[in-house]
């Protein structure tokens, strides 16, 4: 028989990530490529590099996840469509089934889960501030003309501990600048940077929570080694970093997927050579009432096979008639 | 003179119903839209709630289209809602509106002044018909909370997804054309019959959530980005704590009265919120409570951005849900429309939740076989 495979594709706001996994779970393909905004040719190049890189397999089932998962389970034909908290929780369980906290940082939004016994039993998403995600990070990071991968080592050389603001970006900025005008140094503001987002994270989405071990820190923030050692310092505890921490989501969809396809013993993955397939959007302004929604149809190959943005229902409940 | 009202979900019908009783032409505003919001942002205080904001869309909207008279609710607090009415009317004073503001209070020792604005409304009905036509009213708001409530039981288990939101925007377009308590009272009834005849699956394993929170975000669809809706096409029944026919009958009738009887509420928060905080907060803590004990799965929690008594409300909220074992997630409600955000946790919540009870059921039927 042929060796079976499946695929997680997680389409974020900066990134989009897709993961190959065997029938033992074991990752045996990533892919990182940046969103840029355009959600559908990024899924098609990244089922393009599938292809190039792995050739003819056979891929069993298919889960997406991440803010656009809805675009890129429509366009592959995913078996489950889920949202990135459950795809998170389901990963960090596959890493390490003794997972209580998960720590999960990305590019624009950051989230907390709390696990028990193996099932989520409460979790936050950042509502408000762009201070505790990567984005700032990233920002910060250039104005100081730092290559961001070196950023968190170079917070790890700090002797000196620097008071950065953190409850707001543009107070943080300012404050660093005020640091560095004074004269500290940079890898000391460097790691009171990292205090202040772990400071920020903890307040926001922490609050009132119980964060028990096993910790488990996933999402592209967690390379940055100056955060860990913010945060094992301020909850006193071991944090531990899963191997593949930047792509937990997609290992999660691809997960869910797995075991969707056990139970349904089928698949409605359309096949790699989706990326083959032309993909559009026609946008649709309803004048039906004064929402004016913006109403997107997905077309594949010149024919519509999914239309959502409206709130009365108009539009997307000609979802059924597609399928 | 044609009168006019602010939105808030259901509420125009059982307004309709007692001024139109009353003999007084009304206009119902167009339903809040991202129009009505920015009307409402552009002219409002940036750091005015939510609510505000699109009262003020809906009272542009109506002027627009020819309404003459605003009727407005105020009073002394219990929150800035009761300050609402005043900022309005000068909002739209500077804003050069043609137009009469009517600000009912509930009567508070002088009665007088509450009959003598209602006249006012009315040109002049005896007070024995106000109130008949307030019971009726009542009677109407009792009946549409009912519809809503079967909606929301039948929605999770509907074999053709979307049947009872259809049927309820037929409703809808429709009673905003029926004039009178006795018409209104029959529409209601038809619905209620269509939408207990849709066909469903009963075996279906339905999740129970209860809704807490601010009133207006809890009522009003357009800020709570149809919650309602939404979890029942996630599969899950709701139940809302605050309807407007509980409000027109405990803060407007029985408070008035001196009736309202909040003894379950003061021991359902108890010991987490021992006073009022001002407008729901202490309720949304007691619902809660309440909801647990009837066997919900679940609770959310809803507020505007800065609605300080429930600000309260949602500090003590965490560890109510960790006392009493029943998950609660908060969602702060303000100007986006993106929905994205909110499907996703809303999703994740009903996802939490069906595992818990899908664990706990595991774990029970293990100890009654005795494995």
């Amino acid at each position: 028989m042929k060796k079976e495979f499946y695929l997680g594709i997680d389409v974020g706001s900066v990134s989009t990530n897709l993961v190959l996994l065997n029938s033992q779970r074991e990752l045996v393909y990533r892919d990182y490529l940046r969103t840029m905004g355009q959600p559908i040719r990024v899924v098609q190049q990244g089922l393009k590099n599938l292809k190039d890189k792995m050739g003819k397999i056979n891929i069993a089932g298919a889960g997406a996840t991440g803010s656009g998962r809805k675009l890129a389970g429509i366009m592959i034909g995913a078996d489950v469509v889920k949202n990135e908290i459950t795809t998170h929780a389901v990963a960090a369980l596959d890493a390490n089934p003794a997972v209580s906290t998960i720590l999960e940082i990305g590019g624009q939004d950051s989230k907390i889960i709390m696990l028990r016994d193996g099932i989520v039993s409460d979790f936050a998403m950042n509502t408000v501030c762009a201070a505790g995600t990567g984005s700032f990070l990233d920002r910060q990071a250039a104005r100081l003309q730092i290559p961001i991968e070196e950023f968190g080592d170079l917070a790890l050389n700090s002797k000196t501990e620097v008071r950065v603001a953190g409850r707001c970006a543009v107070f943080a900025e300012t404050d660093m600048i005020h640091k560095q005008q004074l004269g500290h140094r940079v890898e000391d503001i460097v790691y009171g940077l990292c205090q202040a987002l772990v400071r920020n994270y903890l307040n926001n989405l922490g609050k009132g929570k119980d964060i028990k071990p096993s910790v488990l820190f996933q999402g592209g923030v967690a390379a940055n080694r100056g955060i860990r050692e913010a945060f094992r310092r301020e909850l006193g505890m071991e944090i531990e970093v899963p191997p593949h921490y930047d792509v937990m989501g997609a290992i999660g969809a691809a997960l869910i997927a797995k075991d969707a396809v056990r139970r349904e013993r089928r698949t409605s993955f359309r096949g790699l050579d989706v990326s083959e397939c032309q993909f559009g959007v026609r946008p649709i302004e309803c004048k039906g009432c004064a929402n004016m929604c913006e109403i997107i149809e997905i077309v594949k190959d010149g024919a519509g096979i999914a239309c959502w943005g409206d709130r009365c229902g108009k539009w997307s409940s000609r979802i059924s008639k597609y399928a | 003179m044609l009168v006019t009202f602010p939105h808030m979900g259901n509420a125009y019908i059982a307004m309709k119903s007692v001024l139109e009783d009353l003999g007084v032409e009304v206009l119902v505003p167009p339903p809040c839209t991202k129009r009505t919001l920015e009307l409402g942002t552009k002219h409002a205080p940036e750091l005015a709630c939510l609510p505000l904001k699109l009262n003020i869309g809906n009272y542009i909207e109506a002027l627009e289209m020819g309404a003459e008279v605003i009727v407005m609710a105020g009073g002394c607090g219990p929150c800035r809602f009761g300050y609402y009415a005043e900022v309005q009317r000068e909002i739209l004073q500077d804003l050069g509106c043609n137009f009469k503001m009517v600000v009912l209070e509930r009567p508070q020792g002088n009665a007088r002044d509450f009959v003598k604005k209602i006249a006012m409304i009315t040109g002049g009905k005896n007070i024995l018909q106000v109130l008949a036509s307030i019971k009726r009213a009542t009677r109407v708001a009792v009946l549409m909370d009912e519809l809503e409530s079967l909606c929301w039981q039948v929605r999770p288990r509907e074999k053709r997804e979307g049947t009872v939101s259809r049927l309820m925007r037929e409703f809808h377009s429709q009673a905003v054309k029926t004039r009178g308590s006795g018409k209104l009272a029959i529409l209601i009834g038809e619905y209620k019959n269509r939408i207990s005849r849709v066909e469903t699956e009963e075996k279906k394993e339905v999740l129970r959530i209860g809704i807490v929170g601010e009133i207006y975000t809890v009522i009003e669809p357009f800020v709570n980005v149809s919650i309602a809706e939404k979890l029942g096409d996630l599969g899950a029944e709701v139940d809302k704590s605050i309807t407007v026919s509980y409000w027109v009958i405990n803060h407007l009738i029985k408070e008035a009265l001196h009736m309202h009887d909040k003894r379950e509420l003061r021991e359902a928060s108890y010991p987490y919120l021992r006073s009022f905080v001002g407008g729901h907060g202490q309720e949304s803590v007691a619902n809660t409570v309440l909801y647990k004990r009837r066997g919900y799965d679940g609770v959310i929690h809803l507020l505007p951005f800065t609605c300080m008594p429930e600000i309260v409300a949602r500090s003590v909220l965490p560890e109510v849900s960790h006392r009493y074992g029943i998950p609660v997630m908060t969602l702060v409600l303000d100007e986006m429309t993106g929905e994205a955000g909110y499907m996703t946790r809303l999703e994740a919540f009903v996802d939490l939740i069906r595992r818990k009870k899908e664990m706990k059921e595991l774990y029970e039927e293990r100890i009654l076989s005795g494995d």
